[in-house]
């Protein structure tokens, strides 16, 4: 057993002091997203279950390629910061340190992958 | 004295002593949906990069997303997505200090249930 005051034992261990920036940082995504959403859901959608040809003239063109990858970039930044909350809330110790490097992983794996796929479609 | 009764503190009441209320249940189901998105973004995500490599790939893809059960995750997908949205509405108006109090919080939150299955028929029609 070491001897250490309650003071003692508590300093270092409070908060990150990073909690504003993340708040700061879901409301800016969360706001780029309110203006995207709408935009990818009326892009994409009509395309959903057409021919291939069609989707990637569609998709060859500046606005609908534009939204699309800034809705891929933004979303996966958004749930990247999203689910770190969630994991942190219900995952604990090493596991938790684990989930998070992999969502962050996961989220920009996603990213990478449908950017480099809207540029193909569309250069 | 620097270690008595550790990790043994009482502790305050948990989400199972609690009836069930329409601002917690509207705020853990922001939470579902937002999360449970991932999903759809895997399957979108296989969608673009399937156009992006090959017709066959695409009609893979195309053909999961347009069959009865990629319409029912796309449908719930989409309702999920207006229902995260519109909740992400309500928070962006909390976080102003507007409309904490128990009544506004309640109708806000029909609201955003109302307004999400309301979306998600008008996009179902349009599209």
């Amino acid at each position: 057993m070491r001897y250490l005051t309650d003071r003692k034992r508590a300093t270092g261990m409070g908060s990150a002091k990073s909690g504003t920036a993340h708040f700061w940082a879901m409301k800016v995504s969360a706001f780029a997203l309110l203006i995207l959403i709408p935009l990818f859901v009326f892009t994409f959608g009509p395309m959903l279950g057409k021919p291939h040809a069609e989707v990637l003239e569609y998709f060859s063109h500046p606005f609908p390629a534009i939204v699309a990858a800034l809705t891929f970039a933004v979303t996966m930044k958004h749930f990247k910061d999203g689910v770190q909350v969630l994991i942190e809330d219900y995952v604990h110790g090493v596991a938790e340190k684990i989930s998070i490097v992999v969502m962050i992983c996961v989220c920009y794996a996603i990213a990478a992958t449908g950017l480099f796929a809207i540029a193909r479609i569309a250069l | 004295m620097a270690d008595v009764n550790r990790g043994n503190r009482p502790l305050s009441p948990h989400l199972t002593i609690y009836r069930p209320q329409l601002t917690s249940m509207t705020s853990i189901l922001t939470r579902i949906t937002g999360n449970a998105l991932l999903v759809t973004t895997f399957l979108i995500t296989w969608w673009f990069i399937a156009a992006a490599t090959s017709p066959e790939a695409f009609a893979t893809a195309d053909g999961f997303l347009t069959s009865w059960f990629g319409d029912l995750v796309m449908t719930l997908s989409l309702w999920g997505l207006w229902y995260h949205t519109l909740a992400g509405v309500r928070h962006l108006i909390w976080d102003n200090g507007i409309g904490l109090e128990i009544h506004t919080a309640e109708k806000l939150g029909w609201a955003v249930i109302g307004g999400s299955v309301v979306l998600t028929i008008l996009t179902i029609i349009i599209i």
